[in-house]
């Protein structure tokens, strides 16, 4: 967008006056913040009208029925995809619409695809090692030696993910369980503030799911956490508050409680399984 | 420091003393032995010797690049080839006014194609250290657009396989030209000395020999820093799940791209200490069947461990030594059947099978197919 253009726009903050290289200002609240977001692909609006706000070390699950667009506004949020209207913020300084992926996962937004990629041919151990916020230029990663301080970050994070008596083992020989909490732990060592986490339990025995939900709401607080999922009994068993989408915008928000007896919902989601 | 983490390490201790005792051995048995003695190794042998130890280093170049980064390069012989022709180009130039035509600057082939003058790429080939620098610069320089223009295309797997075959082709197709000014299809060959040694005298064979092994010790030790290093670790996840380690924040193509440069250089340097000793270069050594055989002595010492790498060079070329010399025809198909057995039979190579023996003895927890742990390198 050109200067000109921008400057008739008197009632919006100017990209150009709003500082991007400093660190996220969460001072005025929330982390992330969207609004009237809409996005449509030949048409259709997978997104309509999208107002969400996420506050600094929330854990927040957001469910919905499938083609509900949960999984369109994570790659929003991530850069991936450009919306057609709406503002996206991060914190209130930085503008997510004008930046690259790369530039928004530097910045702290990690995200937790569906199915679990870790490197299997390396251990634990090293798995988080070079997922660590470094210098990842080559000869830097060439001359790079395990500083104590890494160390401990990574035994912090071996800790938090249950890992720690399989840090020496292969990542291969992992259940698909402790891959996903690996993964976890990968996105952990980038120090985020806000991880996005696509539906973790998929595939997960009845334990992984109670392991999954401990580590989620240990992770809440210093981090915030979004989780997309479709497994209800899960998302009772973490959420906080709630919101459901439903056809690309906001159908309910709040606790599970209130969402569940919201009769909207109950018609168009729970419905389903009712 | 990377280089010295390796020194460190128990495998490869291990490897320099069993390759260093070789060398010793080789010299002892040459030296203090009369000749006709049952023990004596004749100056035919230390060169034969020299020669394996020069595959083993383009085998240890292979590996790197194939086993740890999982680019399965079929044209690595064009790099080895290339510094061989560096070094055939200043072998050239040191026969001076010595060859047939008695032409002080121009080889022979040249003065029988009628050329005046000496072309501009031979300039500077006269002095050992330009030589010898271009032996490293020339096939990294190669590997280096060449890789730039694969790597950041994201061309892997079989597509690139078969570009780099594409590769060696054509550079064998204008190599065998004589307008190319390096020979033609009979290449470079009738040297007489290097750095003012006679290459025909033992003494010299002996020396390029040792030299040899001490160059795979430092290909060996700089390989295994490598890949013991962080970035070993991050060629190893590009391999394994390129688009999960670009997410990570690494740029994949430039950790591609260093480590084919490297694997490139050593290759080079493996075919400047080849010509020497067998005494010619020419475009055979580009062809395609020439890589694609490397790959097989990487494949059958194992892949991803280095010295399996010099195993299966080692074991393969005496091999072919010892088959050609009995039944030359069979050759290929002894290759063949080799191939096909290690693949059914010891998909993880000779190196897999000592590693299984060392695991069934020691009981202890299996090493993984990762270089190293992380720990080590505290």
């Amino acid at each position: 967008m050109s200067i000109m253009t921008e400057l008739a726009n008197r009632d919006r903050v100017f990209n150009f006056l709003t500082p991007t290289d400093s660190p996220v200002d969460v001072r005025h609240g929330p982390i992330l913040y969207l609004e009237d977001v809409t996005v449509s692909f030949d048409g259709f609006r997978a997104i309509n009208d999208l107002n969400l706000t996420i506050d600094d070390g929330e854990l927040r699950c957001i469910i919905g029925p499938n083609g509900a667009g949960k999984t369109t506004m994570m790659d929003i949020i991530t850069g991936k995809t450009a919306p057609d209207t709406g503002s996206v913020w991060f914190g209130s300084r930085h503008n997510l619409l004008t930046m690259s992926e790369p530039e928004i996962a530097s910045l702290g937004i990690g995200r937790k695809f569906q199915k679990p990629s870790v490197f299997e041919a390396l251990t634990v151990f090293e798995n988080l090692e070079l997922a660590m916020a470094t210098d990842k230029r080559v000869f830097p990663t060439l001359t790079a030696t395990m500083k104590p301080e890494y160390r401990d970050r990574i035994g912090e994070v071996l800790e938090t993910i249950g890992l720690k008596d399989l840090m020496h083992r292969p990542a291969g020989i992992l259940s698909h369980g402790q891959k996903q909490w690996l993964e976890i732990g990968m996105l952990l060592m980038q120090r985020p503030r806000l991880l996005l986490v696509d539906e973790p339990v998929a595939g997960m025995t009845e334990q992984e799911m109670e392991r999954t939900a401990e580590l989620l709401t240990s992770l809440a607080g210093k981090q915030s956490v979004v989780v997309v999922e479709h497994d209800m009994g899960f998302v009772r068993s973490i959420a906080r508050k709630v919101t459901v989408l439903h056809q690309g915008s906001v159908l309910a928000e709040g606790t599970m409680d209130q969402v569940s007896n919201d009769p909207e919902v109950i018609k168009v989601y729970l419905g389903e399984e009712a | 420091m990377w280089l010295a983490r390796p020194l460190q390490e128990r495998s490869t201790q291990l490897f320099l003393g069993i390759l260093f005792l070789a060398l010793i051995a080789v010299t002892a048995l040459h030296l203090a032995l009369p000749e006709g003695h049952p023990l004596h190794v004749s100056a035919y042998t230390v060169t034969l010797l020299g020669k394996y130890l020069c595959y083993a280093l383009l085998a240890v170049a292979v590996d790197l690049v194939s086993g740890y980064l999982g680019i399965l390069s079929l044209g690595h012989g064009a790099f080895f080839a290339l510094g061989g022709y560096a070094m055939g180009m200043y072998l050239m130039r040191q026969i001076g006014d010595r060859g047939t035509y008695g032409d002080p600057v121009l080889p022979d082939f040249m003065v029988f194609l009628n050329w005046q003058e000496l072309p501009w790429y031979w300039y500077g080939f006269d002095m050992a250290w330009f030589a010898f620098a271009m032996v490293l610069l020339v096939p990294g320089a190669l590997a280096l657009v060449f890789g730039w223009l694969a790597f950041r295309s994201r061309v892997t797997g079989v597509y690139l396989s078969i570009i780099t075959q594409a590769l060696t082709f054509a550079l064998m197709l204008a190599f065998f030209r004589n307008e190319m000014g390096f020979g033609g299809n009979n290449g470079l060959t009738d040297f007489r000395e290097i750095l003012g040694f006679n290459l025909r005298s033992d003494a010299t064979r002996l020396g390029l020999f040792i030299a040899t092994g001490i160059a795979l010790a430092i290909g060996y030790v700089v390989c295994r820093g490598i890949v013991t290093s962080k970035l070993g670790r991050v060629s190893v996840a590009c391999r394994d799940a390129e688009a999960r380690t670009r997410f990570l924040g690494y740029r994949v193509e430039r950790v591609q791209l260093f480590v084919f440069v490297v694997s490139a250089m050593l290759a080079g340097v493996a075919g400047a200490l080849y010509v020497p000793q067998v005494g010619i270069i020419n475009p055979s050594e580009f062809s395609p069947i020439f890589s694609i055989e490397i790959v097989v002595w990487v494949a059958l010492g194992g892949r991803a461990t280095l010295y399996g790498a010099v195993i299966g060079a080692i074991l393969v070329n005496y091999a072919k030594t010892v088959f050609t010399g009995v039944m030359p025809d069979a050759w290929l198909f002894a290759l063949g059947a080799l191939f096909v057995l290690v693949t059914v039979f010891l998909p993880q190579g000779i190196a897999g099978l000592l590693r299984k023996r060392r695991k069934t003895t020691d009981d202890g927890s299996g090493p993984s197919d990762a270089p190293t742990t992380a720990e080590a390198t505290a």
